[in-house]
C-alpha cells in the first residue's frame, strides 16, 4: 500500500499544527460557532447528538495492521473502546472531545493518516473496492491513480469550499462493486482494444434527498488526463452549483437541471484550457506510485490445499463460513477473507478496540500486514492461503468476527442514526439489530440466500437504503419515528434505485415487515432467483399486497 | 488600523471600497425556510435605486462595484485614466461581464473579488481564471469575510492582497499565508509537486 515519503509527512504535520490552533482560537473566542463549523468538517470533526464525532480518513479502504492498532489505542484513550466503520470505508469515533482533537491527529499522522477533508463541502474520501488488487475479475488495479487523486484533492487550493460535499469512486473490475454510479463523478478503468489503460467517467451520480444514479460522460478518457478532466468538471460545479438552497446544491443537481450535453459542453469547453497542462499526469509520475502497489510476494500454491478441503468437508460451520466469507482471489491456493462486523444483535459496522486488535494479528500473521474496509462496513484480509482459512475461522470466531453472514439479510449496512447522528429523523440501529434477532436462524438466512438490506436514519442516505434490494428509511411524522420501506433498489453494473411500497411503520413492525417480504419471495422464486431478481421478474405488487393485506386484516 | 495583507505584511490601503446603500425595502429571499445566503450566478447584485443612489468619493483610489461602474463609467473615465478606479467582482457575477468591460483587464490596477460568505469558494475560482485566463497582472484583493484559514488558497488561487475582515487580527492571520511547505497539487503559480521536486528522491 502507499507509503507516506518526507513530502506527505510534512503536510500531514503541518496539518496538525493548523488545526490545533484553528481549535485554539475557537476555544478561545476568537472564531464563533459558524465560522468555525466549515473549518471542524473539513477535518471530519461533527458536533453530534452526545459528543462530537471524529471521522477519519481511510484512503480507499486500506489500511495496515500499524495502523489499525493505533486506531484501537486512540479509541481506547480517547473514546469507549469501540469504532463505527461507515459506508465511505472511513472510522467513525463517537466520543471524541474537541479539544482531544489536536491530540489525537498527531497520533494519527505518527501511522501515515488523518483526518483531512473526511467531512464539509469538500472533495471527500476517495473510495473503491474492497477486493482491488485482488478480484479475478478485475481488468485494472486503480489504485495508483486513486492516490494520485487523493493527493491532487488534498487542500486542493481551488476546491476547498464547494458548493456541496463531492465524492468520488473508482474501480477497476468488470462487476463493479464501488458503486461508481452513485459518486459524483465515478471512474470505470478499462483496458480498450490496444491494450490501453481508459477511464469511463460517470457524473452526477448520488443518493440522499433526491437520488440518481450517474450518467457517462465520458466514454473513454486517457488515464493521464484524470487530473484535468475532473478539473474541469468541478471547476464548473464550483461556479455553477446551487449554493442557494443545500438541497439542490450537490453536482447531480445541475447535471439535471442543464441535461448532460449542456453540462459536457461546458466542462469540455473548461477541459480544452486545462488538457495537456501541468495536470497531465506523467508516466513516471504513474509509475513510481504504482510501485507501491505492486503485488503481494505471493508464495506458489497449488489450486487445491488437501488441509483445507478436508476441514470444508468435515466441518459444516466452517464450510458455511467458507462459503460465505471467503471470496476468489486472482492467484492460486489464496482467498480473501471477509470479517463480519455485523454478528447478530450488534450494530452493524462497529468494532471494539480488542477486534481491532485481534484483526491487525490477523492480518500480520496470514495477510501481508494489509486489510481493507469495505463500504459494506466489514473488514477484509485480502491475501490468504487456502492453508490458513481454518486458523483464521477460529481466531476470528472467538472473537466475534466470523459470522457467516456476508451477503446475507443480515449483513446489513446501516448509519448510525439517532442513537448519534444529529440529522436523523429515526433511530437505525436498533431497527438493524430487531431484524438481526429476527432471523437469527443461520439455516434461514443461507436458505434465503443473497439479499442487501440497507438502513438511513434520514434522507441523507449515508445507509445507501436506495440501492438496497430492500431499503428502510427512517421518517419523521409528528415526532414520531416511522420507517419508509422499499424494495427493488441495486448496486453494481445494473445499479436500480429501489421504489416505496407504500405508507411507513412503527419500528416494532419492521421485523415483521422484511419477513412478509422475505415470504413472498420464497413463495414466488425461481430455483436460481436471488431477492432482487424476483422482485424484478414479478414487481413490487405481490410484495405490497402481503404486507398490506394482513396489516389491514388483523 | 488597516486590515490589510499585502506580501506578507500589513499595509496601509490606499483605496477607498464603495459600497451602495442599503435601503432596507428588498424582500428577504427564503427556502425551505431559511435566508438564502449565496446569490446564483448571473443573478443582479444591486437594485437600480442602489446604483443610482451609491455615492463615490469625489477624490482618491476607490474599488467600486461593477455594476456601478458599468452604470458610471462615462463620469468617471479621467478617474480611471488616472489609475484611480479598481473593479469589486463579486462571486456570483459573471467573469465574462467584466473581461467585456475592459479592452485591457491590466489597465485596472486592482480587482477585488467579494465573498458575502465564508463558505463561498467560487472566489477561488475566480482567482484562478483571472490569472490564468485572463492574463491579470495586477494587484488580486480578496475582500469580504476573509479569515485567516482562506489565506493559503486564496494565495494559491492568484490573490497577492487580502482584507481581513473587521475584528480579526490581521497581523496573526499572515502566518496563515505559509501553513502549508510542499502542497501536493499546482496552483496558479506553481505546479504539482512531483513536477516541482523529485520524489522519487524524498
Ligand atoms: S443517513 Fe441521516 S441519520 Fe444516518 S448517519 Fe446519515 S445523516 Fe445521520
Amino acid at each position: 500500500m502507499y507509503k507516506y515519503d518526507k513530502i506527505d509527512h510534512q503536510l500531514v504535520s503541518e496539518r496538525v499544527a493548523q488545526y490545533r490552533d484553528q481549535t485554539r482560537r475557537y476555544q478561545a473566542g476568537e472564531l464563533t460557532e459558524e465560522e468555525f463549523r466549515p473549518i471542524r468538517l473539513q477535518n471530519g470533526l461533527y458536533i453530534q447528538r452526545h459528543a462530537p464525532m471524529l471521522r477519519i480518513a481511510v484512503p480507499y479502504g486500506m489500511l495496515s495492521s500499524i495502523q489499525l492498532r493505533k486506531l484501537a489505542d486512540i479509541a481506547k484513550r480517547y473514546d469507549k473502546g469501540y469504532g463505527h466503520f461507515s459506508t465511505r470505508q472511513n472510522l467513525q469515533l463517537n466520543w471524541p472531545k474537541l479539544e482531544d482533537v489536536p491530540d489525537i491527529l498527531e497520533e494519527l499522522a505518527s501511522v501515515e493518516m488523518h483526518a483531512i477533508q473526511t467531512s464539509g463541502n469538500c472533495i471527500r474520501n476517495i473510495t473503491t473496492d474492497q477486493f482491488v488488487g485482488v478480484a479475478p475479475d478485475e481488468v485494472v488495479d486503480p489504485r495508483a491513480i486513486a492516490e494520485i487523486m487523493r493527493q491532487w484533492s488534498t487542500f486542493h487550493p481551488e476546491f476547498a469550499l464547494l458548493p456541496r460535499k463531492f465524492k468520488i469512486a473508482v474501480s477497476g473490475t468488470t462487476n463493479d462493486r464501488a458503486v461508481v454510479q452513485m459518486h459524483d463523478i465515478g471512474m470505470e478503468f478499462f483496458k480498450n482494444k490496444k491494450d490501453e489503460l481508459r477511464i469511463k467517467v460517470w457524473v452526477g451520480g448520488g443518493l440522499g434527498r433526491t437520488p440518481i444514479l450517474g450518467t457517462v460522460i465520458h466514454e473513454n478518457l486517457k488515464w493521464q488526463h484524470a487530473l484535468s478532466y475532473c478539473e474541469a468538471i468541478i471547476r464548473t460545479y464550483n461556479m455553477h452549483g446551487r449554493r442557494d438552497n443545500s438541497y439542490k446544491a450537490r453536482i447531480k443537481i445541475l447535471v439535471k437541471s442543464l441535461g448532460i450535453e449542456i453540462f459536457k459542453q461546458q466542462v469540455e469547453e473548461e477541459w480544452a484550457h486545462l488538457k495537456d497542462g501541468p495536470l497531465t499526469i506523467t508516466q513516471e509520475e504513474l509509475d513510481r506510485v504504482s510501485a507501491y502497489f505492486e503485488p503481494m510476494p505471493y508464495e506458489k500454491l497449488e489450486v487445491h490445499d488437501a488441509s483445507f478441503d478436508t476441514a470444508v468437508a468435515s466441518n459444516p460451520a466452517f464450510a458455511s463460513w467458507v462459503k460465505r466469507c471467503t471470496h476468489p482471489h486472482k492467484k492460486d491456493g489464496y482467498r480473501a477473507v471477509t470479517l463480519s462486523l455485523k454478528p447478530h444483535g450488534k450494530a452493524p459496522g462497529d468494532a471494539t478496540s480488542e477486534q481491532m486488535d485481534i484483526v491487525a494479528d490477523l492480518a500480520d500473521a496470514y495477510s501481508f500486514g494489509e486489510l481493507r474496509v469495505s463500504h459494506e462496513q466489514n473488514l477484509i484480509l485480502a491475501d490468504v492461503e487456502l492453508a490458513d482459512l481454518f486458523d483464521v475461522w477460529e481466531k476470528a470466531r472467538e472473537h466475534g468476527l466470523a459470522t457467516p453472514n456476508i451477503g446475507l439479510l443480515t449483513d446489513m449496512i446501516c448509519c448510525p442514526g439517532g442513537d448519534f447522528c444529529s440529522l436523523a429523523n429515526a433511530k437505525s440501529i436498533p431497527i438493524a439489530e430487531a431484524i438481526q434477532m429476527q432471523f437469527d436462524n443461520l439455516d434461514y438466512l443461507h436458505d434465503i440466500g443473497d439479499i442487501e438490506l440497507n438502513i438511513s436514519g434520514c434522507m441523507n442516505a449515508c445507509g445507501h437504503h436506495h440501492v438496497g434490494h430492500i431499503g428502510i428509511l427512517g421518517v419523521d411524522k409528528d415526532e414520531e419515528e416511522f420507517y419508509q420501506v422499499s424494495i427493488g433498489g441495486k448496486q453494481g453494473n445494473d445499479a436500480s434505485l429501489g421504489k416505496v411500497i407504500g405508507r411507513a411503520f412503527a419500528a416494532d413492525e419492521m421485523p415483521s415487515v422484511v419477513e412478509k417480504l422475505i415470504e413472498v419471495y420464497l413463495k414466488e422464486r425461481t430455483a436460481e432467483e436471488r431477492f432482487i431478481d424476483t422482485v424484478r421478474r414479478i414487481g413490487a405488487d405481490p410484495f405490497k399486497a402481503h404486507v398490506y393485506a394482513e396489516k389491514e386484516a388483523a | 488600523m488597516s486590515q490589510l495583507i499585502k506580501g506578507n505584511a500589513i499595509v496601509a490601503d490606499e483605496w477607498t471600497r464603495v459600497i451602495p446603500p442599503i435601503y432596507g425595502d428588498e424582500p428577504v429571499r427564503k427556502q425551505a425556510g431559511k435566508v438564502v445566503m449565496f446569490k446564483l450566478h448571473g443573478e443582479d447584485t444591486f437594485t437600480q435605486k442602489q446604483i443610482d443612489g451609491t455615492e463615490i468619493p469625489a477624490t482618491g483610489k476607490v474599488l467600486l462595484p461593477l455594476p456601478v461602474w458599468l452604470a458610471k463609467k462615462e463620469s468617471l473615465a479621467s478617474r480611471m485614466a488616472a489609475g484611480e478606479i479598481g473593479i469589486v467582482l463579486q462571486t456570483h457575477e459573471p467573469i465574462e461581464n467584466l473581461v467585456a468591460a475592459f479592452r485591457d483587464l491590466n489597465s485596472l490596477p486592482v480587482i477585488a473579488v467579494y465573498v458575502e460568505k465564508f463558505a463561498d469558494g467560487r472566489n477561488f475560482t475566480l482567482g484562478n481564471l483571472l490569472r490564468t485566463r485572463y492574463d491579470f497582472k495586477n494587484e488580486l484583493r480578496a475582500v469580504g469575510d476573509i479569515m485567516r484559514d482562506q489565506l493559503f488558497f486564496l494565495k494559491r488561487s492568484g490573490f497577492d492582497s487580502y482584507e481581513i475582515k473587521a475584528g480579526r487580527n490581521a497581523e496573526e492571520a499572515i502566518a496563515s499565508l505559509n501553513d502549508f511547505t510542499q502542497p501536493y497539487q499546482g496552483g496558479v503559480n506553481d505546479v504539482p509537486v512531483w513536477r516541482r521536486i523529485d520524489r522519487s528522491q524524498a
